[in-house]
């Protein structure tokens, strides 16, 4: 026999799923993928070193922007390990607000990953119909925080003023699950979305564990992991992880579909507590001269892209001498490698989809 | 149509022009015409579509161009013909040129043979059927052209599955064609209308007796047309834009033009099968009902059979943008199975049951009555 001809193909980064962030270096018998090289870098903006040089309250602002469609999480996980260092501890009612806040901001990421995924896949309207839910989620930030984005809103010791329209949570709480209904209506009875999911991009534990894969991809594997459930912040809420055992694109999109309803009881609970708990208390400490004790320090959280954690490296200076973050993406586009092969060309972009990568936060 | 050759004919020899001018320019002078309402049709269709998409994804659609987008298509088509027309460094130049024009023509002939209303196919022929069937196939090849010649890995990639979707989808097609040719006892368009008419109107369209049919046929259709859920050859999310990646400005008009162009004559062919083509839903025509027997009623008909044919025609094309609007897409894998493994074996079945259906009840139920 001979050897079959192979077609090295650049998937991005000008390619309009790739949208110029990622490009995957394709070896193609056919469509048949036998290889595949993940490069990133394009939207490298040296946020890590940028860090070295600013100080913790200059650095506040810019943790947002490590991933733009779940910013409360690493403005969350910067706040926690500075008040970690400073012995600082929170007001209870602060507490709620944030995790309130987070998970309306973890609803918005799958929201999008949703559409995003769905667009992949060649579905047009599931996009816009997730936009739409999305921005009801946006108006509530812009209104509280001026921000669509990037809030800016958890400050070290609390957050930055008291919550207020509580009344637009609660109509997001109330439209959220009718709408998600309409999605499982659309998508996951679809026998074209189940025959491009079903049984596609087999993530195994044990590939899993070996690409330090967390989140919602390693918990559609069937393993029960998830952060929040030690997380001290949660403490109070009730919440069951969402653990599927299917192991592949379907599951995976289930997974974040329960997910969001999962954060819709947490957020549900995080009102009741807002209401009863009344005006905020908290005292913040000067910002302008905050020095960390010298010491490393690190801490992590359930983001919705997997495990985020960061890891600060102080000399006792006003700014940090090494910041290091660890996010989920960057690890998911590692994973590709394994995952694709074997697989069809038009089956690899929904894979690669449903892992939910997000450039900029692997990139940072 | 012999009387409007006669009307010609007796035009130009009061001028004395030599019947030989005649005899050519009077079939140059239908294709104008189609030429002019292809482009008329194109523009409506795809602000249709885009108003359409908008709607059902909670848009506006387009709506500044104009008043309510009407003229956004038109800026759309004079962007594109000002636009640079590059061909790729590497391409082959003669091909890379070659296959939008290629991709036209067979476009342009297929609304030439379309009986659009009595009395009145620009150019008719006995079996005009099987003319369609190559014609409407004929495209892809010149699509696998431009694909190949682009000399661009996504533009193969996308001309290959372009030609393996259009191979395989054809198959079922033919087969229902020609279980309608059967039920119809001819092989002219025009004659197949009239065979589905009846007292009853809508009972009559072998969409009924055809029901397995005219599934079949609307799949394969959107399959031929790459639309969703088959629009594997110019799969965005995948393929950039498939075999016409390299393509722009007006090169990239001709395949889009031919591609909107192809859809109304797929429409409108689908619409003649099965819909009864340009007769209307309730067997007697409105016109002749509300004025009688008049001279007026005889030329108005005309225009009313244009109009059920175009509104058949606008169902079709508004159920094929919805399911485009619904659905995700296939994979290519499962593409050509659910042709080979589903529809090809139904399409026989199909044909199987309309030849007992006509032997049993020798047409009566369809036409005839």
């Amino acid at each position: 026999m001979t050897t079959a001809r192979t077609l090295k193909l650049n998937l991005g980064p000008q390619h309009p799923s790739t949208h110029g962030v990622l490009r995957l270096i394709l070896e193609l018998e056919g469509e048949k993928i036998l290889s595949c090289e993940p490069d990133i870098g394009y939207l490298h903006r040296g946020m890590e070193k940028m860090a070295e040089g600013l100080t913790y309250i200059q650095n506040l602002p810019t943790v947002d922007r490590i991933d733009y469609l779940s910013g409360c999480f690493y403005s969350e996980l910067f706040c926690r390990t500075v008040e970690k260092a400073l012995g600082i501890t929170i007001s209870e009612k602060s507490k709620i607000i944030r995790v309130t806040l987070l998970e309306l901001n973890r609803i918005a990421s799958h929201l999008l990953w949703i559409g995003a995924f769905l667009m992949d896949l060649g579905a047009l309207s599931p996009f816009f119909y997730a936009m739409r839910e999305r921005e009801m989620i946006l108006r509530f930030f812009e209104k509280l925080t001026g921000q669509r984005m990037m809030y800016n809103y958890f400050v070290f010791g609390g957050v930055r003023k008291d919550i207020d329209y509580i009344e637009d949570i609660a109509e997001i709480v109330r439209v959220l699950p009718e709408k998600i209904e309409d999605y499982e209506k659309i998508i996951t009875d679809n026998p074209i979305f189940i025959q491009r999911t079903r049984g596609k991009g087999i993530l195994k534990p044990e590939t899993a564990f070996n690409n330090s894969i967390t989140g919602a991809n390693l918990r559609a594997s069937g393993v029960n992991y998830d952060l929040r459930t030690t997380d001290e912040l949660y403490k109070g809420f009730e919440f069951s992880p969402v653990v599927l055992d299917g192991k592949d694109s379907w599951t995976r999109y289930k997974a974040r579909i329960m997910e969001i309803k999962e954060s819709i009881k947490i957020i549900e609970q995080g009102l009741d507590k807002l209401k009863t708990c009344g005006k905020l208390e908290q005292k913040l400490i000067n910002p302008l001269n905050i020095k960390l004790p010298e010491g490393e320090y690190y801490s992590e959280i359930e983001a919705p892209r997997g495990l985020a954690s960061i890891f600060i490296k102080s000399t006792g200076e006003d700014k940090p001498y090494r910041l290091k973050w660890r996010t989920g993406s960057y690890y998911s586009i590692n994973l590709l490698r394994e995952l694709l092969i074997g697989e069809y060309l038009n089956d690899a972009i929904a894979i690669a989809g449903s892992l939910d990568i997000i450039l900029p936060e692997a990139d940072k | 149509m012999n009387y409007l050759y006669h009307l010609y004919m007796e035009f130009l020899s009061k001028y004395g022009i030599p019947e030989l001018f005649g005899n050519i320019t009077f079939y140059i002078i239908p294709f104008c015409i189609v030429a002019a309402a292809l482009l008329i049709v194109v523009l409506g269709l795809v602000l249709i579509e885009r108003k359409l998409l908008g709607w059902l994804t909670q848009r506006k659609g387009p709506n500044r161009v104009g008043f309510w987008g009407l003229l956004q298509t038109l800026a759309d088509a004079f962007k594109l013909l000002i636009k640079e027309n590059i061909t790729p460094s590497k391409a082959d130049r003669f091909l890379f040129n070659l296959a939008p024009i290629l991709v036209f023509i067979p476009v342009m002939t297929v609304l030439g043979i379309i009986p659009y209303c009595a009395e009145f196919t620009f150019v008719n022929t006995s079996t005009n059927v099987i003319l369609y069937l190559i014609l409407v196939a004929f495209p892809v090849l010149s699509l696998f052209l431009g694909g190949w010649a682009s000399n661009n890995k996504y533009s193969l990639i996308g001309a290959v599955r372009g030609i393996a979707q259009v191979l395989s989808y054809e198959v079922p097609i033919t087969f229902v064609v020609l279980s309608v040719v059967t039920l119809a006892s001819s092989m002219n368009m025009t004659g197949i209308i009239l065979a589905q008419y009846s007292r009853y109107g809508i009972f009559g369209w072998f969409g009924i007796p055809c029901i397995i049919g005219f599934v079949i046929m609307f799949i394969c259709v959107l399959a031929e047309l790459n639309r969703c859920p088959f629009d594997l050859p110019e799969a965005e999310s995948e393929l950039i834009c498939g075999y016409n990646t390299e393509y722009s400005g007006m090169r990239f008009a001709l395949f889009y033009l031919s591609e909107y162009a192809l859809l109304f004559a797929n429409a409108i062919f689908l619409s003649i099968m099965f819909l009864g083509g340009y007769l209307s839903p309730f067997g007697a025509y409105l016109s002749h009902l509300i004025l009688g027997d008049s001279s007026l009623a005889s030329v108005i008909v005309y225009f009313e059979q244009v109009f059920w044919l175009i509104l058949k025609a606008c169902l079709i094309i508004f159920v094929i943008i919805w399911i485009r609007a619904t659905l995700p897409r296939l994979a290519s894998f499962d593409l050509l199975k659910f042709s080979w493994a589903v529809l090809l074996p139904l399409s026989i079945f199909n044909l199987f049951f309309t030849v007992v259906y006509k032997f049993v009840t020798g047409g009566a139920l369809c036409g005839l009555s």
